[in-house]
C-alpha cells in the first residue's frame, strides 16, 4: 500500500456572501496515496476550487478535519500553514499568477526565498535547473509579458516544483490555453508523476481528466462519483498526434 | 526571509515606480532639508553672536559697581561708585585664579590731532589690559607699569581713531590733544571688529588708567573692574573668589549685600544667546512639521502600493511567505524610501547650506549631530507610517488577495 497523503473527513466549508448562506464543500471524505494523479472535476460552484484551497492550506475550514502526510491540520497556526505550502506543497493556478515585470528566473526563486530552513543551499542554480527541467532554459531573464500563455505555465510549474514538493495543486491549469499548449502542460505533469509526485488538478474538460489516473466528481460541495481511469491517454502520444495531423 | 532579499524585494519595487517613489520621498527630502537648513541657520546666528562676545577677551570677568541699601532703601545699579584703584590692587595681590587685573576709567571728548578731529571713547587701562581682551598690537607698544606709576600721558588707538585722524602717515609718535590735555600716541591697537550689541570696538583709545584719573575724568573712583580667569574651567571659581576678596575689600559684614556684581562672559554669552536658541527651536518645529507631512504622504503611498500589490501579496502568501515576512517587507520599504528622502535632503540641505554661505550674508552651519538626528527621525518616520499600511498587507487572507482583481 502506498503511504496516505491526504485525508479528509467530513470536511465542510460554509461561506456567507452577505446574510446568504453557501454551503460550498458538504461533508466530504476524500483519501489520496502517495504517488497518486487525481482530476477533479465538476461544474462551476461544485466546490472544487474550495477543495483544492483547503488541500492546499491556502483556507481552512468551517468544519470537519483534514490530514496532510498524516497531520491534523485544524490545530496549526498561520506560520505553521505558510510552512506547509513553502515545503510541502506547489500550486498551479489558472491564471499562471506569476510577479509582473519580474523575469522567469525571480518568478521561479520566490519560494526558496520564503524557505526558512534552506534546504536548497543554491537557489539560483535550482531555479536554473527547474527551468530547464520545464523546457525554458534559454527564456531565464525574459518577464511575463516576454513569454507565450504555456511558456507562462511552464514558469508557474517550474515555481512550484522548486522547492521539491511531495504534492502538486494545479487549478485548471489549462484553462487559459489553447490545446497544444494544455497537451503540452499534461506531458510535463505525466512526468512529474512518473518521478513519482502526487499531483491533483481541477479541470472542466472530461478529455483532459483522462491523462490523469483518477476522477473525482463534484456536485454541490458533495463528490458524486470517484473512479479509477481505465483507458488512461498519454500526453506525449498524444502530443504527437496533434503534430502530425498539423502537418 | 534574509536581510540581503528583503532589501531587494524593497529596492526592486521603489525603482518600478520611480516617478511615483521620487514624489512620495519628496515629502521627506523637503522636511529633512527644511530642518537641517532651518538648524544650520540658527546655530549660525548663535555662533555669530558667540563669536561677538568672545571679542569682549578672554574668561572674561567684569566687577560693576553695585546698588548700595541705605536703611532699606535700594539705590540702583551703579548708585555706589566707590571702586578705587586700592580694590584693584587687592584683587591683583590676593587673587589666585585671575590671570589679569585691570581698572576701566571711562572718559570721552574731543580727540584732535593729525589731519583731523573725533570725537571718541578714552578708557583707562593697567599695562595688562590687552592680556584680559585678548587684543594684539598692529604696531607700537603698549604703556608699561612704569607709565602707570608715571601717569605718562601716552595713548594707544583704536584702528577706527588712527584711520580717522592720520588717514596718510603712521600715528606712532605723533601728538594728540585729548580735551586739550597733549598725549603721545605709542601704540596702535589691531582691529577688533564690531561688538557684540552693534558698536564699534576700535573707536577708541587706551591710556594709563591714573593718567585718565588724573587728567581727564577727576576723580579717584573707577568705573569697573575687568579681570580674566587662569581658565574658562574655573571661571566660577574665580566668580566666587573674586565676590569674597571684593567684600574684603568693602569691609562688608556677612548678611551684608554685595555692593558689586561680579559677572562672567558665560552669564553674557548666554542671555545673547538665548534668544538666537528660542528662534531655531521655533524654525525647527514649523520644519518638523512638514516632516510629518512627508511621512503622512509615505502611508498615503503605502496604502495605494498595498491595494495595488495586493495579488502580489497573494502569490508571496501561497508560495509560503509568512505574515511577518510581508510585514517586514512593506515595513523595509516605507524604510528605504524614507532614509532615501532623509539623505536626499541632507545632500539638498548641503548644497542650500553653501549657497547661504557664500552667496548671501546669511551664516549657516551644518553640525554633525543634526544629520543624525535627521535621518534617525526619517527612520523613525518611516517606521511608524509604514507600519499600518504593512500590517494591512501582511494581515491578508491568502485566498482573498489571489482573488482580488
Amino acid at each position: 500500500m502506498a503511504k496516505n497523503i491526504i485525508k479528509t473527513v467530513q470536511l465542510t466549508k460554509t461561506y456567507f456572501i452577505g446574510d446568504i448562506e453557501v454551503h460550498a464543500l458538504k461533508d466530504v471524505n476524500l483519501n489520496i496515496d502517495e504517488g497518486e494523479f487525481v482530476a477533479i472535476m465538476g461544474a462551476s460552484g461544485s466546490g472544487k476550487s474550495t477543495l483544492m484551497n483547503l488541500i492546499g492550506c491556502l483556507d481552512t475550514p468551517t468544519s470537519g478535519d483534514y490530514f496532510l502526510d498524516s497531520v491534523n491540520t485544524n490545530k496549526l497556526t498561520r506560520n505553521e500553514y505558510a510552512e506547509i505550502r513553502n515545503q510541502k506543497i506547489g500550486f498551479v493556478f489558472q491564471g499562471f499568477n506569476l510577479l509582473p515585470r519580474t523575469t522567469a528566473l525571480e518568478n521561479v526563486e520566490l519560494p526558496l526565498m520564503y524557505d526558512r530552513q534552506h534546504r536548497i543551499k543554491e537557489p539560483n542554480k535550482k531555479a536554473i535547473e527547474v527551468l530547464e527541467r520545464v523546457g525554458l532554459g534559454d527564456r531565464l531573464t525574459h518577464v511575463p509579458n516576454q513569454l507565450s500563455g504555456g511558456q507562462q505555465q511552464r514558469v508557474a510549474i517550474a515555481r512550484a516544483l522548486v522547492n521539491d514538493p511531495s504534492l502538486i495543486l494545479a487549478d485548471e491549469p489549462t484553462g487559459n490555453l489553447d490545446s497544444t499548449m494544455s497537451v503540452e502542460v499534461f506531458c510535463l505533469f505525466q512526468k512529474l508523476n512518473d518521478e513519482g509526485i502526487t499531483i491533483i488538478l481541477v479541470t472542466h474538460e472530461r478529455d483532459f481528466a483522462h491523462f490523469a489516473k483518477r476522477i473525482v466528481e463534484l456536485k454541490d460541495g458533495h463528490i458524486i462519483r470517484d473512479v479509477e481511469i481505465q483507458d488512461r491517454l498519454v500526453a506525449s502520444e498524444e502530443l504527437e498526434k496533434i503534430k502530425e495531423e498539423v502537418v | 526571509m534574509q536581510i540581503k532579499n528583503i532589501l531587494k524585494v524593497a529596492g526592486k519595487s521603489i525603482l518600478k515606480s520611480r516617478m511615483r517613489s521620487l514624489l512620495t520621498a519628496l515629502g521627506i527630502i523637503i522636511g529633512v532639508a527644511a530642518v537641517v537648513v532651518m538648524v544650520a541657520i540658527g546655530d549660525g546666528a548663535q555662533m555669530q553672536v558667540e563669536q561677538q562676545i568672545n571679542a569682549l577677551g578672554s574668561n572674561l570677568l567684569i566687577i560693576f559697581p553695585g546698588s548700595t541699601s541705605q536703611r532699606g532703601v535700594r539705590m540702583g545699579a551703579g548708585s555706589f561708585n566707590r571702586f578705587t584703584m586700592e580694590d584693584v590692587d587687592k584683587i591683583r595681590e590676593d587673587a589666585t585664579l585671575i590671570k589679569a587685573v585691570s581698572p576701566i576709567v571711562r572718559s570721552g571728548g574731543q580727540v584732535i590731532g593729525g589731519t583731523g578731529n573725533w570725537s571718541t571713547q578714552i578708557q583707562g587701562v593697567a599695562p595688562n589690559y590687552l592680556e584680559i581682551r585678548d587684543w594684539p598690537l598692529a604696531s607700537g607698544s603698549f604703556f608699561t607699569d612704569k607709565d602707570m606709576l608715571s601717569r605718562a600721558k601716552v595713548a594707544v588707538l583704536g584702528q577706527t581713531v588712527a584711520k580717522q585722524l592720520f588717514p596718510n602717515e603712521d600715528p606712532i609718535g605723533q601728538l594728540i590733544r585729548i580735551r586739550n590735555v597733549p598725549f603721545r600716541v605709542i601704540g596702535v591697537l589691531s582691529a577688533k571688529g564690531q561688538g557684540g550689541f552693534g558698536n564699534d570696538n576700535d573707536d577708541i583709545i587706551f591710556a594709563p588708567a591714573t593718567t585718565v584719573l588724573d587728567r581727564l575724568s577727576g576723580g579717584r573712583y573707577i568705573n569697573f573692574i575687568q579681570a580674566s580667569a587662569i581658565s574658562l574651567q574655573q571661571i566660577n571659581q574665580a566668580q566666587d573668589e573674586l565676590t569674597r576678596i571684593m567684600r574684603e575689600a568693602h569691609h562688608l559684614r556677612p548678611g551684608e549685600d554685595d555692593d558689586f556684581t561680579v559677572r562672567n562672559q558665560a552669564d553674557i554669552t548666554e542671555a545673547a544667546t538665548s534668544t538666537s536658541k528660542v528662534l531655531t527651536i521655533l524654525l525647527a518645529s514649523v520644519a518638523g512639521v512638514s516632516l510629518i507631512v512627508g511621512g503622512i504622504g509615505i502611508m498615503n503611498i503605502m496604502l495605494v502600493s498595498v491595494t495595488e500589490r495586493t495579488r502580489e501579496i497573494g502569490i508571496r502568501l501561497s508560495v509560503g511567505a509568512r505574515t511577518s515576512d510581508i510585514r517586514i517587507q512593506f515595513l523595509t520599504e516605507a524604510i528605504v524610501l524614507s532614509l532615501a528622502g532623509g539623505l536626499i535632503g541632507i545632500l539638498l540641505s548641503f548644497g542650500i547650506t553653501y549657497i547661504l554661505n557664500n552667496y548671501t550674508s546669511q551664516f549657516a552651519i551644518i553640525r554633525p549631530e543634526i544629520i543624525f538626528i535627521a535621518v534617525s527621525f526619517a527612520g523613525i518616520i518611516g517606521i511608524f507610517f509604514g507600519f499600518y499600511p504593512a500590517r494591512k498587507a501582511a494581515n491578508l487572507n491568502p485566498i482573498d488577495a489571489l482573488r482580488y482583481e
